[in-house]
């Protein structure tokens, strides 16, 4: 079984659990939820499997590193990071809604690893800017901040859905999730935590670019695009002290945060150039 | 402290500043993403015409981030940090130095959680128990004679309340370290030849020669390729020479540079010549020396009486591999005509004895150089952010009060707790601490 296979089972697993979860969600079937939960936890385990595998194919090949060094890697290892992230807030929080807005990105992430033209899942060797200790440190704490916020933009959609329900029907579609404060605690611990890694994330970028280039900040557009995700979650953090800037603004922080950081993964590196280039094979 | 609450002052305190800052700084960011920095003016002439660029001018967008403008902003933002946190500082302080064994019954008797026991114990026994109690449980209590009662106060990391404090002032670190390293540092860059030997390297900013202090030779530059082609390694051998004196000697490779006397030196770029080093010896005598050959030019060992060149070559393929096809004389007989593969050594048979020769591109390697005495400011600044976040974030200021008192010759307690966060992690804290205090059997506890 080799990694490229684990990986493929790894997106069927995903589509299959965001379909178990939505149908939980939808259809309101609740007893379906234990099943979602332990395919969700097959899933994650092949995913390890799959990313453990590739790591130990690249040194079979001679040329050793993480798989964390082009889009198709780090796409696989955002889909684990959500995951994983997720099982967790499911069992802290023993609420599987949640699954219905969270596990479907892990499955997009994997879907479109596997299926887009443009980036191959060929174990190619590391870049001299690539060969350094910090290129774990620096992908790990990014990617954990970048699943947090995943599941917090899941998280706030689900807030903005809540909103729309009156409470006329006790047995709703709505009424299944839980109330507005809750999941405003949810969204708000979850920024939180991405936030630490983000800034994590920023900082571990800083620092290795310092030991590679000599310069710590050069606003090139990757740099300046986490920063202004920064700026997005620090705005998320501060509105709770502000009167009038409750649940529904930072639910749409949430969102906006998450395109933020799509934006700053993905979009920086076909829209704009600059120094951190090799994310885009 | 009083608090000089003019709407001046508040509006720098405020929150609604911070998120204005946020929000400007981020948009404001966007456009120097999106238009190329620091390219020449003719390149925002044609890509934008005339219009734009003067409109580009004015606002110094072609350098953005170093504008008037996006420097006021990020002063106003660190204007807003040190006064929202001299505005809040105080109360702070009062809350995590406040005196708890003064905060009064009636208090007590209304936070959340709390409980209310008796005992048929006489309340001194009560007293010298539930200190022991709460010291066992890792609470260590002080007390303080009240209202006819005792008073029992332990707190558990009050000072976590600054951490959001810290990562106000991590911010101020960090752009003191930016501002230190733009006043004080240098950066630039040299390209060098090998075997070499550069005292100065070129300003960034100016193009102007900018004295080392040292010297700094270039001893060989390597270039490796993974079978695929992609380049594995760049790496270049360097030297530093001071007073005549070699005093460190280091190989550099593109994440591990060469510091010396606050200069780092990282790999950055190289360049390849239509140049070879030959070596050539005598394996005879052992004679050896070394010449820097061009294609189609004669060169002359002298000493030796040794004439040789380059007469023919195939270029380097996408490996770095090529070949040179060499032309020797030493004089006697006929000249020999050979082929150099790459790298390797060849050995030539004469009539006097045989002759080695060995062959290298000659490149020259890109040194970026930087001097940077803020960095170590930024890093403590960004070390400081992160144990700031984690404190803010996940750890809270709690505290546990017992009041043991007299009512109609009975004893009484009442146990009241508070956290500034995490109520419910807190709330499970201070449950396990009553279960504590209701299974000593001394107490004998029951609740009212």
């Amino acid at each position: 079984m080799d990694s490229s296979k684990l990986l493929g089972i790894t997106t069927f697993i995903y589509m299959f659990s965001s379909v178990i979860y939505l149908g939980m969600f939808i259809f309101r079937v609740k007893k379906i939820g234990l099943l979602a939960t332990v395919v969700t936890i097959i899933g994650l385990l092949v995913n390890t499997a799959g990313i453990g595998m590739r790591w130990l194919e690249s040194y079979q090949m001679g040329i050793g590193h993480a798989p964390l060094s082009n889009m198709y890697e780090s796409l696989v290892f955002f889909a684990w990071s959500i995951v994983l992230l997720y099982i967790i807030i499911e069992f802290v929080y023993k609420n599987k809604i949640i699954g219905a807005f969270a596990v479907p990105f892990a499955f997009a992430s994997m879907a479109y690893a596997s299926l887009s033209p443009e980036f191959s899942d060929r174990i190619n060797p590391l870049v001299p800017a690539l060969q350094s200790n910090w290129l774990i440190a620096h992908v790990f704490t990014c990617f954990i901040g970048y699943a947090a916020f995943a599941v917090a933009c899941g998280t706030g959609i689900m807030y903005l859905v809540k909103l729309r329900d009156k409470g006329e029907s006790p047995d709703g579609l709505l009424s299944t999730l839980p109330p507005l404060k809750v999941i405003d605690d949810i969204t708000h611990k979850i920024i939180l935590f991405g936030f630490i890694w983000l800034s994590a994330g920023i900082i571990s970028g800083a620092v290795w670019a310092n030991s590679a280039w000599g310069t710590y900040w050069s606003w090139d557009p990757k740099e300046t695009w986490s920063l202004i995700t920064w700026f997005i979650y620090a705005s998320a953090l501060h509105a709770r002290f502000t009167r009038g800037w409750g649940g529904k603004r930072i639910a749409w922080i949430s969102i906006i945060g998450f395109l933020a950081v799509i934006f700053t993964y993905y979009g920086v590196n076909f829209l704009l150039s600059g120094l951190h280039s090799y994310g885009a094979s | 402290m009083k608090k000089n609450k003019n709407t001046f002052w508040e509006f720098f305190a405020s929150v609604k500043l911070a998120l204005f800052c946020f929000f400007t700084l981020a948009i404001a960011s966007i456009v120097g993403t999106i238009i190329p920095q620091n390219e020449a003016p003719s390149f925002y002439l044609q890509k934008y015409g005339v219009k734009a660029a003067e409109v580009f001018r004015l606002l110094n967008i072609p350098d953005m981030y170093n504008s008037w403008w996006f420097v006021s902003l990020l002063s106003l933002f660190s204007i807003n940090l040190i006064v929202c946190s001299i505005d809040r500082l105080p109360t702070v302080w009062k809350m995590v130095t406040m005196d708890n064994l003064a905060t009064k019954v009636g208090r007590l008797e209304k936070m959340t959680p709390r409980q209310q026991f008796g005992s048929p114990k006489p309340m001194q026994e009560v007293v010298a128990e539930v200190e022991q109690t709460l010291s066992d449980a890792g609470w260590k209590p002080s007390r303080r004679e009240r209202d006819g009662g005792t008073l029992l106060f332990s707190q558990k990391t009050p000072w976590v309340r600054f951490g959001v404090y810290i990562v106000h002032l991590s911010i101020l670190v960090i752009f003191a370290g930016a501002i230190i390293g733009t006043l004080f540092g240098a950066k630039g860059s040299i390209m060098v030849r090998e075997k070499s030997i550069v005292p100065y390297y070129y300003d960034r900013g100016s193009q102007m020669q900018v004295p080392l202090g040292f010297d700094l030779r270039v001893n060989d530059f390597s270039l490796t390729y993974y079978d695929t082609g992609a380049p594995k390694e760049f790496r270049s051998d360097l030297t530093v020479i001071e007073n005549g004196q070699e005093v460190l000697n280091k190989s550099i490779v593109v994440n591990d540079p060469l510091n010396y006397k606050g200069f780092t030196f990282y790999q950055s770029s190289y360049q390849a010549y239509d140049e070879y080093w030959i070596t050539v010896q005598n394996q005879n005598s052992g004679e050896r020396k070394t010449f820097l050959a061009r294609p189609g030019t004669e060169i002359k060992w002298r000493e030796a009486g040794v004439t040789l060149g380059i007469v023919n070559l195939m270029q380097p393929d996408r490996w770095g591999r090529y070949r040179l096809k060499i032309w020797f004389s030493d004089g006697k007989g006929e000249p020999s005509v050979f082929w150099l593969d790459g790298e390797t050594l060849v050995s030539v048979e004469r009539l006097d004895g045989a002759f080695a020769f060995k062959s290298e591109q000659l490149f020259a390697t890109g040194l970026q150089i930087a001097k940077d005495p803020g960095v170590w400011p930024v890093y403590i600044g960004c070390t400081m952010m992160l144990l700031g976040l984690i404190i803010a974030f996940f750890l809270s200021h709690k505290r546990v009060w017992v009041y043991i008192y007299d009512e109609e010759n009975k004893t009484k307690l009442l146990v009241a707790g508070s956290a500034n966060k995490n109520k419910v992690g807190f709330e499970s804290m201070y449950d396990t601490l009553v279960e504590k205090l209701e299974e000593n059997e001394t107490l004998q506890l029951s609740k009212v």
